[in-house]
């Protein structure tokens, strides 16, 4: 600043010309990663990375790890096969738990322990696909919705506010009690939920994705000559995911207990099929005699839900670079 | 600054209009925000125009309409002959090539979960004829290097950089297709005045290098002096005066243009005494309902009933070497320095 008017000049600061163009001090190199900089890297290769080393994404995964063993060979967990009614005694109904029936009785006499084993498979296959469906429906109408906006968003949003108006569980009842018999009751389940479900993930990934359309880096890939296509998927996508992801995880265990609330209503998953609502809904008559029968499906489901629950948090956190 | 004669962007009474609407189910206008309106100028290969004006006069709706980023209402932006207003599809993706953007905040438009590496090759995979797949990657280190970035740190996301740096990978972005039009919309206003010098230098050495066209959006009248050519300055979405810088700062003909330089901080205390401040009155008038006339009539002290009647427009004026458009244009050097 010893010369701010440069001869000749009208008095108009220069000084710019003063400073030396060099480059600020690096950042910090990042902790944890060793990208080096042959290998190229990107949000889903650097996210991998970063997931492998988070323990209570290597938890949540051995969990559902095992879950979906059970669900697939239950015979591999339990000698008892309960699908067999001549493993029930009525005469034993709810009995204590003991070495040979490990979760005790239920009331009518059959092994609990084998019954959450085999039920594991009904309730986690609507749980999982149920909230697939939602989330790639609700996600896809709600990143189109939300990127053309116009006459396409005030179609599609006035047509989620139909659905939220019906009340999910009279609305499930209704689809499940209507097609009763005609199709599979655990894919008129599936069926029944994402119909009504998906309006939910929807509006989050509208929202998310207009916030993020509005950003300066939107407009830049359209200077640059991005298709709608690349837009959507490469540059609002990533930035709107993370909402999806913890409503989706948080609806996986609501599906796994709406699915328990139709089969109590009688349209579910029936008996003799095995399912973890089912369970509950019919322990809970004699709750206060036996509470065990009631207590082991749910502490699975609960189990099942806190893992994917987990899943989704650390994914969630590994999509964003500014956590690492 | 080597500027040949070969003209490579011709705009011509360029307007845009925002529509106003009322009413939720059946929209009706009544009226519109004239963004722009009515604005011709042309740029040559390696030249740079600077524009400047006051916040909502119009500078990025002009650089928006520019880049394509928005239909104009009427007129023509050529590049090379070309009309890029109304280039659709493939003629438009080609044509985009040429013109290239830095925008201003490097904080919003670097997208947080790329990459620098995938960011600065992004234009290489919307264009993939301009290079191979595999060159992309050393492609994009070079770009790093021009731009004064350590190539090895291409795998790095942009919250890892400081403000500046940050603005250095828009810009390499920017030159990835080898445009010969950048169009930078306030590229350091949102940076320190440190970073704002390190920035306008490379924006320099980069226009040496690769003889590139600027046009240079910016309210701070003094970085636009140092980098440009030729100053636009904008009233209300109109030119109201062109010519080259030191015409501009040196001996300004519209009284806004006066005004507006005598705004400007002068850091030496025996100028700051010396200079005269005109002050000028009110706010802007809304770019919805302009006046009629010369629309800076109402907050200029030398208006006169033609004013409100006839609209001054932009041509070389009797007393003065350049463009201006005022009825009762006359140099003046507000500054009074050097």
């Amino acid at each position: 600043m010893s010369n701010p008017t440069p001869p000749g000049g009208p008095g108009l600061p220069e000084t710019q010309t003063l400073v030396p163009d060099t480059v600020p001090a690096p950042a910090p190199e990042r902790k944890g990663t060793t990208t080096k900089s042959g290998k190229p890297a990107s949000l889903w290769t650097d996210a991998w990375y970063d997931l492998r080393r988070r323990p209570m994404f290597i938890i949540s995964v051995i969990i559902i790890v095992i879950l979906l063993v059970m669900s697939f060979w239950p015979s591999l967990f339990s000698g008892i096969d309960p699908y067999n009614a001549r493993t029930c005694d009525l005469s034993t109904a709810r009995q204590a738990p003991s070495a040979g029936h490990l979760f005790g009785r239920d009331n009518l006499g059959c092994d609990v322990f084998a019954r959450t084993i085999y039920g594991a498979r009904n309730s986690i296959v609507i749980g999982v696909l149920t909230t697939l469906m939602t989330t790639i429906i609700g996600g896809l109408l709600g990143i189109i919705a939300g990127f053309r906006g116009g006459v396409v968003d005030t179609l599609a949003s006035r047509v989620t506010e139909i659905f939220f108006a019906i009340p999910s569980i009279l609305g499930a009842l209704l689809i499940a009690a209507t097609f009763r018999g005609r199709a599979n009751s655990i894919f008129l389940v599936i069926v029944a939920l994402t119909v009504l479900g998906w309006p939910m993930v929807f509006r989050i990934m509208r929202a998310a994705v207009i916030t993020a359309k509005s950003q300066d880096f939107v407009v830049a890939a359209r200077a640059l000559g991005a298709g709608a296509g690349r837009i959507m998927f490469r540059h609002l996508l990533p930035n709107s995911l993370a909402p999806v992801i913890v409503v989706a995880t948080i609806n996986l265990g609501t599906f796994i207990a709406a699915e328990a609330a139709l089969s109590f209503l009688g349209v579910g998953v029936q008996s003799p099929d095995i399912s973890w609502g089912l369970m509950i809904a019919d322990a809970r008559n004699r709750f206060l005699e036996a509470p065990l029968p009631l207590v082991f499906p749910a502490v699975f489901l609960s189990l099942t839900v806190l893992a994917f629950i987990m899943l989704g948090d650390a994914v969630r956190d590994a999509l964003d670079p500014k956590l690492r | 600054m080597a500027t040949s004669s070969e003209r490579i962007l011709e705009v011509r009474d360029l307007v845009k209009h925002f529509p106003l609407t009322q009413g939720i189910l059946f929209k009706k206008q009544i009226g519109a925000i004239k963004a722009v309106d009515g604005v011709s100028f042309d740029l040559n290969k390696g030249e740079t125009l600077g524009i400047v004006g006051e916040s909502g006069c119009g500078k990025s709706t002009l650089a928006k309409v520019l880049m394509a980023l928005e239909r104009p209402t009427s007129g023509s932006v050529k590049i090379n002959g070309r009309d890029i207003a109304k280039a659709r599809g493939g003629e438009l993706k080609r044509m985009r090539r040429n013109i290239q953007m830095v925008m201003q905040d490097p904080y919003t438009s670097l997208n947080p979960r790329m990459t620098v590496g995938d960011i600065i090759g992004e234009p290489y995979e919307i264009h993939t004829e301009v290079a191979p797949k595999g060159d992309r990657r050393k492609k994009v280190q070079e770009l790093l290097e021009v731009v004064g970035l350590n190539p090895d740190h291409i795998n790095r996301y942009p919250h890892q950089f400081s403000g500046g740096q940050r603005q250095r990978i828009g810009i390499a972005r920017g030159l990835a297709l080898q445009p010969e039009i950048i169009v930078c919309d306030e590229p350091v206003s949102a940076l320190d005045v440190s970073i704002q010098a390190q920035v306008i230098n490379l924006l320099e050495r980069l226009q040496n290098e690769f003889n590139l066209a600027y046009i240079f959006i910016a309210h701070d009248l003094s970085v636009v002096r140092h980098i440009s050519d030729r100053v636009g300055v904008m009233y209300l979405g109109k030119f109201v005066e062109l010519g080259k810088d030191t015409e501009i700062y040196d001996r300004p003909a519209h009284p806004y243009t006066q005004a507006l330089l005598s705004a400007v901080p002068v850091p030496d205390p025996e100028g700051r005494e010396q200079r005269e401040r005109i002050i000028l009155q009110g706010d802007p008038p809304s770019p919805a309902n302009p006046p009629s006339g010369c629309r800076f009539r109402t907050r200029c002290w030398k208006a006169q009933e033609i004013c409100a009647q006839e609209e001054p427009l932009l041509q070389i004026r009797p007393g003065t070497g350049h463009e201006s458009a005022c009825h009762f244009a006359e140099t003046h050097d507000v500054v009074h320095v050097g």
